[in-house]
């Protein structure tokens, strides 16, 4: 032993075994790829959709594309008006964050303060349930269930396709998204901090609503936002409950189309595929990509600054 | 209704305090199933600082925590015995901790401002408690009072997170100062810091004694001998020893302070 161990400090060697260099170069250049791969995708379609898109800009201007009200482009003369689709989308998505940013935030914060451990962990998991769901079933549900309720109680003159079922429904859709990251940030606020308004006399309804909610705020923000993009690219709700008439001005009593239905109604309807036809496609979808792009982008610098406030 | 329970002759404490604002009797505190402090009897001298020392996980925090009920937050806690304020157990069944806490204050290990301006974390808890006044000069007066006004009034609406650690921790004395508390309970409010931000601690604890009374749990035996008027040792969850704090650093009673005044353990 002890002439071996003589040995080995004379002949000193601390080279890799045989192909462990290699095998790590390899490893780090098939991860390198599959991340490089993601961004390569947003950036190919985002060069697509502008490809795509440029033969209906060369023919339709901006202004007449985003200022006009009406949207139809299989009559004679075409017409390219995305107003209306623009507005019933938006009073769409207000009604879905009507519900689901308060329901989702006063979920979050039972979660995170007022349950106690057991019950958090019971229900968290069954609020991720209400993620999983179909969109489809959804849309089934407001229009098979919600509409006739509607009908029935407060709203007898509610059209069979409307906007405002479609809109409530993607708000229940929509609160766990709001309430899982909500939750998180809310917890994830230091204990000392709590702790600090506790010993200045505050009760448990001050902490939460003066402390923990502001100390949470950026996080909460970007829950907030990303369910604004959430419900603006949503698409089987509307589809199937808000109808596929476009509501000038928007009413969501009655039918309505949202810009998504309506690159569903071209994609499938049963019309001459024109090359123009589908560079109008390319245009809306391009309106759609850019503003949740800009909505995702917007909630991940929020959530990054968050992250630096509290390491 | 007095009903207190052991008197003071079968304790380890080795002195009358004239004018008590805490009459401690046996308190005893579990954590679920584990007991961490036991059957604690003493009596906490009015304006005046009471050091409480002893090694790691004695239960020097939970016992400092006991006197304004913060420890009611901990999911699991049980107290037994009578914790007299001013003569009333704040832990009768009557008491509202939240009325306990915004008469005795009290300061962490780790500053802890909230992440708002220097002006909003002193004004807080005249905030919360309906403060009517005027909350300018109120915030001026605590700031003054711990030491930090000339620092900080001319960025009173910058982030506190901006200020140094020492900074941080005056800020928080601050904080707890605006509400005027009868008591200011300090858990370790130097350990965090560096030896120049301590010394401008000591010497606030020093100037704030004259109004408050002032309890705090110190790791640090000689701050323990510089800053307080009486001390006391607690080991394993028990008050071992209170007395004056000349007295319990040159003449020990029970040999396992000595020993850890020795250093030979903790």
């Amino acid at each position: 032993m002890l002439v071996n161990s003589h040995h080995s400090i004379t002949s000193l060697e601390l080279r890799p075994p045989f192909g462990r260099l290699l095998k790590e170069r390899f490893i780090r250049w098939v991860f390198m790829v599959c991340a490089f791969f993601a961004v390569v995708i947003t950036f190919a379609t985002l060069g697509m959709f502008v490809a795509e898109s440029l033969p209906f800009f060369a023919q339709v201007s901006l202004g007449e594309f985003l200022g006009g009200i009406r949207w139809a482009p299989l009559h004679e003369p075409p017409s390219y008006g995305v107003l209306a689709l623009v507005a019933d989308t938006l009073v769409i998505t207000a009604i879905a964050l009507g519900v689901a940013l308060p329901l989702g935030l006063l979920s979050a914060v039972f979660l995170s303060e007022y349950a106690s451990f057991r019950l958090r962990q019971v229900c968290k998991p069954i609020l991720e349930v209400l993620a999983g769901v179909p969109t489809v079933v959804y849309g089934f549900f407001a229009l098979r269930f919600v509409t006739p309720l509607l009908q029935r109680t407060f709203l007898p003159q509610l059209s069979f396709w409307n906007g405002l079922s479609a809109g409530l429904v993607m708000g229940i859709m929509i609160i766990p998204l709001v309430a899982s990251i909500s939750e998180e940030v809310l917890f994830a606020v230091p204990r000392r901090l709590r702790e600090a308004a506790y010993a200045l006399g505050a009760t448990k309804f001050e902490v939460t609503t003066r402390v923990v909610i502001p100390a949470a705020s950026s996080g909460i923000g970007a829950s907030f936002i990303l369910a604004l993009s959430r419900a603006i690219g949503e698409t089987m709700i509307v589809a199937l409950a808000a109808g596929r008439t476009p509501a000038w001005p928007p009413d969501p009593t009655r039918p309505m189309l949202t810009i998504t239905t309506t690159i569903v109604n071209i994609a499938t309807g049963d019309h001459e595929a024109t090359a123009f036809i589908w560079s109008v496609l390319f245009a809306l979808g391009f309106l759609l990509f850019l503003s949740t792009l800009v909505f995702n982008v917007a909630s991940h610098v929020i959530v990054r600054r968050f992250r630096e406030r509290f390491p | 209704m007095k009903g207190k329970g052991a008197s003071l002759a079968e304790t380890t404490q080795s002195f009358l305090v004239e004018n008590p604002i805490f009459e401690i009797r046996q308190l005893s505190v579990w954590y679920k199933a584990q007991q961490v402090l036991k059957d604690v009897t003493m009596d906490i001298p009015e304006k005046q600082v009471t050091a409480i020392i002893g090694p790691s996980g004695c239960g020097k925090s939970t016992f400092l925590r006991s006197l304004n009920r913060m420890n009611d937050l901990i999911p699991g806690m049980r107290a037994e015995g009578q914790v007299f304020f001013r003569g009333l157990n704040i832990y009768a069944r009557s008491v509202d901790p939240v009325e306990v806490r915004r008469r005795i204050g009290m300061v962490f290990q780790v500053p802890n401002p909230f992440p708002k301006s220097i002006f909003e974390n002193v004004a807080f808890g005249l905030r919360i408690n309906g403060f009517n006044g005027d909350l300018k000069a109120k915030v001026q007066w605590a700031l003054e009072r711990a030491a930090l006004w000339d620092e900080v009034k001319h960025c009173l609406h910058k982030s506190a997170f901006e200020l140094s650690g020492g900074q941080q921790q005056r800020l928080c004395i601050a904080r707890a100062l605006a509400v005027e508390p009868e008591v200011l309970l300090m858990d370790e409010p130097c350990s965090a810091l560096d030896p120049i931000a301590t010394a401008k601690i000591e010497d606030l604890i020093h100037e704030l004694k004259r109004e408050v009374t002032i309890v705090i749990v110190t790791h640090n035996m000689q701050q323990a001998a510089r800053i307080s008027d009486y001390t006391a040792f607690m080991f394993l969850g028990e008050v071992l020893e209170f007395a004056p704090t000349g007295l319990l650093f040159t003449k020990p009673k029970d040999p396992k302070t000595e020993a850890y005044l020795a250093g030979r353990f903790g």
